[in-house]
């Protein structure tokens, strides 16, 4: 059974809320009429009612204005419509059988209908092609700040565990499809934690070779140690020279472009106790063809 | 002193100064935070004065320690009148102000220190929410022992509201509260989830229902009438709201959590008793200003007046407002913007706050023992900082709310969002600057009746009322 917004632990329930709510309704409209009789033996309009308080405090007894009755009426009447037509007394669906996923079904239907045909239109034409489309580079813009600047800057310049997408350094390939690939399905960059296998010691040695493989002075001895402990562990991953893998999402570490910081204190840390980031998959949420003109646009910014 | 021949003013008056510093302080810190939003980098970035740990103190400034004071003040006060005895219990109503004061110190220590349930509006944990609970029954006690030993037959009207707001805060506040501590100063809700949320309005739109609306309308009717000099409208008519009030009050709730995961039946109850809940709201403002018929002329030169009838149209408006916006399709536009936020600074300070200082100009100079306040062109100045801040506040708000609305939901021509998030808040910028300003002056007029509330009391003794034997 599949649990949605109509499913109470018991009948009770149901029944509960049903009585609850007319209930209350019923009492309200029954308090109105009944207080809005003139009964025997009650003060008349003008005329306080005979109790006072606190020396002076006295009240009259007038009655209710008549326009304040109708809209408390009138409120009434619209509230037991709603509860007619609408979901609201328990498990009863309401006659227009309405809910929040009818409503967004709809409301996406129309969407796609109004704007698919454009998207669909950019679809059909190759990434490399529509870079140089300022409409569709509009539109990619458009896409991106409001779905990728929260994490990768809104000049698509990154920062820390978020990747630069405006160079043309890229962890999972920088060609059209593989950009494509990254926005749909998402990934997950894992480096393992070596802290544990290195030890205080090897972790600053292989942090010495990393160093130096970006170019940097470090101690001979200590980077000699270092590569040892590169080509058994690193190396399979970001290859035997350094330059990483794309196919694995490892970081070029020749270069000067880091994705967690280059300084000797972020590098000993990233290599202790490992990294893991994550791309999310915007594959349900945006679909093939708007995920297309993003990709056309991240492709236009280094290309 | 401690006689049964005279009222028991001495934790009246207690409550009644407390309001004043607890309004300045409340209002201050609220003052801050927009100052905050305008300038960000006022909070210094010491985590004590980070926009998110100020913001829970505020709230519970103004609403439990300068509201809750005004409440305290005002129902212990009309309670001994009406029941024309002395307070019940007196060592516990001593209680309840010590007790009170030391839950707004702690609230004031441990906000800022960032321990919170946050649960909104009941952000204290656990073990002050027990001192609340004990604070809250020695209350119930005091003020239905003084019901039940009254020397008047009928119960008056404010009493009614009063009664109901103890009596519903007590269990809202238990059932919310409801926590497993792990240690002093952490607890976890026992509510899973959506039953959570759903516990956590309930609760959030009641203390909007009965602690701000229902308290306060007890404190109107009585001084709304006392300070005209003219009886109540509508007898039938007091009947007729307070029960549909707070039988209707009860359901509102799931309007805080339209388009949430809490299921589809309860958000359109949530909707619908609110919208039925305009009448029984605008019950009270009818009986409020209606009360005035017949000396309409004396709003002209008595502040005090302005103050009471003004507040009645701050709520006239915000109970209209709030059913309109518990309506799903305009919630649509106005949920999680400024709108909110202008909703209730109407409520709480055109409403809240400006009901409870005509009530507090007119307690003090009976209190201790003076015809009047020092100065009554002060009032005057007061009254009219207080309703130019309110106005600069909510319209402000409305303008920026509603504006950030539309751009959220505004699209180009290819279905895309127009703004990104950024821009809408840029767009905000001059809005918050006027909300500033507008909190400022509302502030600055607390000052001045600072002030006033000073040279009144200076010199003078604290003066207790005589009971009078006649019933």
């Amino acid at each position: 059974m599949t649990v949605n917004d109509f499913s109470f632990t018991s009948n009770f329930w149901n029944v509960w809320i049903i009585v609850l709510t007319l209930g209350n309704i019923l009492a309200c409209w029954w308090l109105i009429r009944w207080t809005s009789k003139h009964k025997e033996g009650e003060a008349a309009s003008g005329d306080t009612t005979g109790h006072s308080w606190d020396e002076t405090l006295a009240e009259y007894n007038n009655p209710l204005p008549r326009w304040w009755l109708w809209l408390f009426y009138i409120t009434m009447i619209f509230g037991l419509v709603y509860l007619v037509l609408y979901p609201g007394l328990g498990s009863f669906r309401g006659v227009l059988d309405w809910t929040h996923q009818k409503a967004y079904a709809k409301e996406m239907e129309a969407a796609e209908e109004r704007y698919g045909p454009l998207f669909a239109k950019f679809a059909a034409q190759p990434v490399a092609q529509l870079a140089n489309d300022p409409d569709a580079l509009k539109i990619g813009q458009r896409l991106f700040v409001n779905y990728c600047a929260s994490c990768h800057g809104s000049d698509a310049g990154g920062g820390p565990g978020f990747p630069d997408l405006s160079d043309n350094d890229w962890l999972w390939g920088g060609s059209p499809e593989a950009i494509k690939t990254s926005i749909l399905d998402g990934r997950t960059g894992a480096m393992p934690a070596w802290g544990a296998v290195l030890g205080d010691k090897g972790v600053e040695e292989a942090t010495a070779y990393v160093l130096a493989l970006s170019g940097r002075d470090a101690d001979e001895t200590l980077v000699a140690a270092g590569k040892t402990h590169y080509d058994t562990y690193c190396a399979a991953c970001h290859g035997a020279d350094g330059t990483g893998n794309n196919a694995l999402g490892a970081p070029n570490l020749t270069d000067d472009n880091w994705l967690y910081g280059g300084s000797p204190g972020v590098i000993r840390q990233t290599i202790a106790q490992g990294r893991t980031g994550r791309m999310p998959s915007h594959r349900e949420f945006l679909g093939e063809d708007k995920a297309h003109l993003l990709a056309t646009y991240i492709y236009s910014l280094s290309n | 002193m401690d006689s049964q021949t005279t009222y028991n003013y001495k934790v009246v008056r207690q409550f009644t100064v407390m309001t004043v510093v607890w309004g300045i302080v409340g209002m201050l810190v609220g003052v801050i935070i927009a100052a905050e939003l305008v300038w960000p980098q006022l909070s210094f970035d010491l985590p004590w004065l980070h926009f998110g740990r100020l913001r829970p103190l505020h709230t519970n400034a103004v609403i439990f320690a300068f509201g809750g004071s005004a409440l305290f003040a005002t129902s212990y006060y009309v309670v001994q009148r009406t029941c024309q005895v002395r307070l019940f219990a007196g060592g516990l109503a001593a209680f309840t102000f010590w007790g009170w004061t030391l839950v707004i110190v702690l609230a004031a220590v441990s906000l800022p220190l960032g321990i919170t349930t946050s649960k909104e509006y009941a952000e204290l944990e656990w073990p002050i929410d027990l001192l609340i609970t004990l604070v809250w029954v020695a209350y119930a006690i005091v003020f239905f022992g003084t019901i039940m030993k009254r020397r008047v037959k009928h119960i008056y009207v404010a009493n009614w509201f009063y009664g109901a707001f103890i009596l519903t805060i007590a269990v809202l506040h238990i059932v919310n509260s409801a926590a497993l501590p792990v240690s002093l100063t952490k607890s976890y809700s026992v509510y899973p989830g959506a039953i959570d949320a759903m516990v956590q309005w309930w609760y959030g739109h009641n203390a909007v229902g009965f602690f701000l609306t229902a308290g306060f309308l007890g404190m109107m009717y009585y001084f709304v009438p006392k300070q005209a000099g003219r009886p109540v409208y509508s007898y039938r008519l007091s009947v007729v709201h307070f029960w549909a009030l707070i039988s209707t009050y009860m359901w509102a709730g799931p309007h805080h959590l339209h388009y949430t995961a809490l299921p589809v039946w309860a958000q359109s109850l949530g909707m619908v008793f609110s919208l039925i809940l305009l009448a029984p709201s605008w019950g009270g403002m009818i009986n409020g200003i209606m009360t005035l018929s017949g000396a309409w002329h004396k709003l002209r030169d008595d502040p005090i007046l302005k103050f009471l009838i003004v507040s009645l149209s701050f709520y006239g408006m915000s109970t209209f407002e709030g059913p309109m916006m518990s309506i799903k399709t305009v919630n649509a536009l106005s949920h999680y913007t400024d709108w909110t936020i202008g909703h209730v600074h109407s409520g709480a300070l055109g409403w809240v706050a400006m009901v409870s200082i005509g009530s507090v100009y007119f307690l003090i100079p009976k209190l201790f023992g003076r015809e009047q306040m020092y100065s009554i062109r002060l009032i005057d100045w007061h009254f009219w900082m207080s309703t130019i801040g309110v106005v600069l506040y909510i319209v402000a708000m409305w303008i920026s709310g509603i504006m950030q609305g539309l751009m959220w939901r505004a699209v180009n021509e290819d279905g895309t969002l127009t703004y990104s998030f950024v821009e809408s808040l840029e767009a905000m910028y001059p809005f918050y600057f006027v909300r500033f300003l507008g909190g400022a002056l509302f502030l600055t007029g607390m000052l001045v009746m600072a002030y006033n509330v000073i040279k009144t009391v200076s010199g003078a003794r604290p003066a207790d009322a005589p009971i009078p034997q006649t019933a």
